[in-house]
Order: structure tokens, then sequence, then C-alpha cells
């Protein structure tokens, strides 16, 4: 308990921080570090998986996307300066957080006794989908549909992004020139890092069926890779209008369709697994997913393209 | 009170922190970050309702925490697309606003050939 307090007093410090600091670069660094402790609330809150993925994605990738982004938005200080917001306008924001705030907080304490769970149902139907770990059996199996959305969604982000790309720079490379340095820390860490980043990558993929784990945090760890071997300059991200890139991203989303497709003939519903194949049907699924996912972070990541094919 | 009462209260007031950032910070990469603060708030109250509907042995209720994975993917997708769009925006000189009608400019033409 008093380990939990502090965290919450660390995890609101830092949280405070990135709202008051000046400097942009600061603030994206301590919004990086408040990512991390959430992972450890994560853990405090008995949710191994989500701590994972808090770590991988909501702190790491998101902070690498923001650190790019802060050094390459031009500074419009100069638009605002002298333009301070008045003390009146100020007191409205402070007294309106404040109210949401307190809302939330008598909702926190007026949450019902006891607490309405589906822990029950989905421990009765585990075996039946083959899995060990009940959070990959909600994500693959009883709510497979929102996972299919879901990778939807980053590939029609990435799609959003690409789509930011002037005229004569489409279907070119994403993304700044990386020279590498043969002699640099960062080849060093690259060469040394990648091949073990991809093990870990599939292990925590592979494991995600029976412990802590599961096809996004073994996408984004390969992703990571993938963002480290480009920004060293040992390799250069492809063009975006690679035909393998392109059969890359949508092989995840189009097998999980036609797999879904497939449930009303074996099972009667879209996204039904007959029980004796659910284990592989979920297996066929994830792995072109997993890989589809790896690209599509690491290539959002990467942002549109910003050299042309030919130079 | 409890571990799980005390990470909500904590949830509450990182929402009312990352509005008032929304809100008074003029710089838009500081308002995607006070953005991503409220998420993590939202995210943080899904886990509280998680842990306390803790049964058959599990340590929480697994549909929340999944809901979760899925939120935190989607939130990432979406601060991709937001930043894209304003480094793009600040990339262009002088044309933070819409340009006004007759000025002359040609599109630059014509896809990579």
């Amino acid at each position: 308990m008093v380990f939990d307090a502090g965290l919450a007093v660390l995890v609101l410090g830092v949280a405070a921080w990135t709202i008051v600091a000046r400097d942009t670069f600061a603030a994206v660094v301590g919004f990086i570090a408040y990512g991390l402790l959430l992972a450890l609330v994560w853990v405090r809150l008995a949710a191994p998986d989500v701590a994972l993925t808090e770590a991988a994605i909501g702190s790491g990738l998101t902070g690498v996307l923001l650190l790019g982004a802060s050094t390459r938005v031009r500074r419009t200080k100069n638009l605002t300066a002298g333009k301070e917001p008045a003390a009146a306008l100020r007191l409205a924001a402070i007294g309106l957080c404040v109210m949401v705030s307190a809302a939330i907080a008598v909702l926190v304490l007026l949450l019902p006794e006891p607490a309405p769970t589906l822990a029950a149902p989905v421990a009765a139907n585990l075996a039946a989908t083959g899995l060990g770990n009940p959070v990959t059996a909600v994500l693959m199996a009883y709510r497979a549909i929102d996972t299919l959305l879901e990778v939807v969604v980053l590939l029609l982000a990435l799609l959003g992004v690409w789509s930011l790309a002037p005229d004569r720079l489409w279907g070119g490379v994403p993304g700044l020139h990386y020279r590498a340095d043969p002699d640099g820390i960062l080849t060093f860490d690259a060469q040394l890092l990648v091949p073990i980043g991809i093990l870990v990558g599939i292990h925590i993929f592979w494991v995600g069926s029976v412990a802590p784990g599961g096809e996004f945090q073994g996408a984004t760890i390969l992703a990571a890779m993938w963002i480290l071997t480009t920004l060293s300059g040992l390799v250069d991200t492809p063009s975006v209008s690679r035909r393998w890139l392109r059969l890359l991203l949508i092989a995840g989303p189009a097998v999980f369709v036609a797999i879904g497709l497939a449930g009303f003939a074996m099972a009667g519903a879209f996204l039904a697994y007959p029980i004796e194949h659910a284990k592989l049907l979920i297996l066929i699924i994830e792995v072109p997913v997993t890989l589809s996912i790896a690209a599509m972070l690491a290539l959002l990541v990467a942002g549109p393209p910003e050299r042309s094919l030919h130079r | 009170m409890n571990a799980a009462t005390l990470y909500g209260l904590c949830s509450a007031v990182l929402v009312g922190l990352g509005l008032y950032g929304l809100i008074m910070h003029p710089e838009p990469l500081r308002k995607i970050l006070a953005f991503n603060l409220i998420g993590g708030g939202v995210f943080l109250l899904f886990g509280v309702v998680a842990r306390r509907g803790a049964a058959a042995g599990f340590g929480g209720d697994p549909v929340p925490q999944a809901l979760v994975i899925t939120g935190l993917v989607v939130a990432f997708a979406s601060t991709a697309l937001a930043l894209a769009l304003l480094v793009r925006l600040s990339s262009e000189p002088g044309r933070a606003n819409l340009p006004s009608e007759g000025s002359g400019e040609e599109p630059m033409g014509g896809g990579p050939l």
C-alpha cells in the first residue's frame, strides 16, 4: 500500500511535469517516463499483458514519434508570444478540470460492490479456445472482431500518413536517410541488439498463448528492431510502392477476414472457430497479423514519403 | 481504501491534468501530448474496473484488460496520424493558412515516373 501510494504520487508528479514544463523536449521526456511508470501501475493491477503493451507502445513507440516530431515542428513561440492566456480563462479552465476530476473520483468511490465481472465466463470457456492466457483468448476468440477492426484502423492510419506526401514524392521512400557510421555506437548497437531483439519479439508473441505476451507486444518489439536498423543507417526504409511491402501490410488483415468468413461454413458465424481446430486457426491468423502489425508500426514511425524514388 | 481505489482516484486526477493541458497549451504538439495524458488516465480507470472484477482465479477481469490493449494500439495510430499532419503543416513555409484565391501558385504536377 505504501508502495502503491508512492507510485501514484510519482505518476501524478511526472504527469504534472509534462503539462507545466516550458521546453517541449523536456515534456516529451516526461511523457516517456509517465508511460513507463504506468506500466509499473499495470503490474500492480495484476495486468502484465497491458503492462507490456503500455511500456512498448504507449511509452516506447509513442515516445519515438513525439521526439521526432518535437525536433521537426517549427517553433510556434513567435506566433503565440505576448498572447499569455488571460487569468480569467486560466481560472475557468482550472475550475472545469477540477470538476471533471471530482466527478470521475466520485464515480470511482461509488463503483458497485461486488464488482460486475466477466472473468467466470472467460474461465469457463477457456478450454474451448485451446489457449492458456485469458487476455489472448478475449483478443483472439471472444472479441476477435475488435482485434480485426483494430488492425484495420492501423492500416487506415498508415494510409492517412502516406497520403500526406506531396504529389511528386508519392510512392517514394519514407523518412530521412541516415548514413551508417561503421565505427559508431549506434551501428554497433544495431548489429548486436537486432538479432537478439527479433528472437525476443518472436518469443513474446509465441508465449502469448499461455503467458503474458502476445501479437501486439511481439510485433512492437519486431517494429523497434526495424526502426533501429533504419536509424543506424544499416538498411534503408523501402519505398512505399514496393509490392512485397504492400503484400506484407495486407497479409494479416486479409487472412483474418478470410478465416472470419470461413467461420460461416465451419461454425455458423463470422469469426467462429470449430472447437477441435480453434488453436490452429488462431495461430494461422496470428502469424501474418503479427508481421503485418510490425510493419505498420515501423512505417507509422517512419512517416510519409519524403524522398522520391529516383535520386 | 485499497490499491484499486487509490489508482482510480489517480486516474481521475490524470484526466483533469491532461484536460487542463489540452485547453491551455497553445502549441499543437503539447495538445497532442496532453491528449495522450488523458488517454492514460482513461485506460487506468479501465484497469481499476478490471482489478475489482478479479474472479475465477484471474488477477483481474480479462475483458477490460483486452479492451485496453486494443485502445493503446488505436491511441498510437491516432497519435501517429496527428503528428504526421502537424509536421506536414509546419514544413509548408508561410502556408499555415489556406491560400487566398488566385495566388497563382501552380500545383506540383505528376507522380513519380
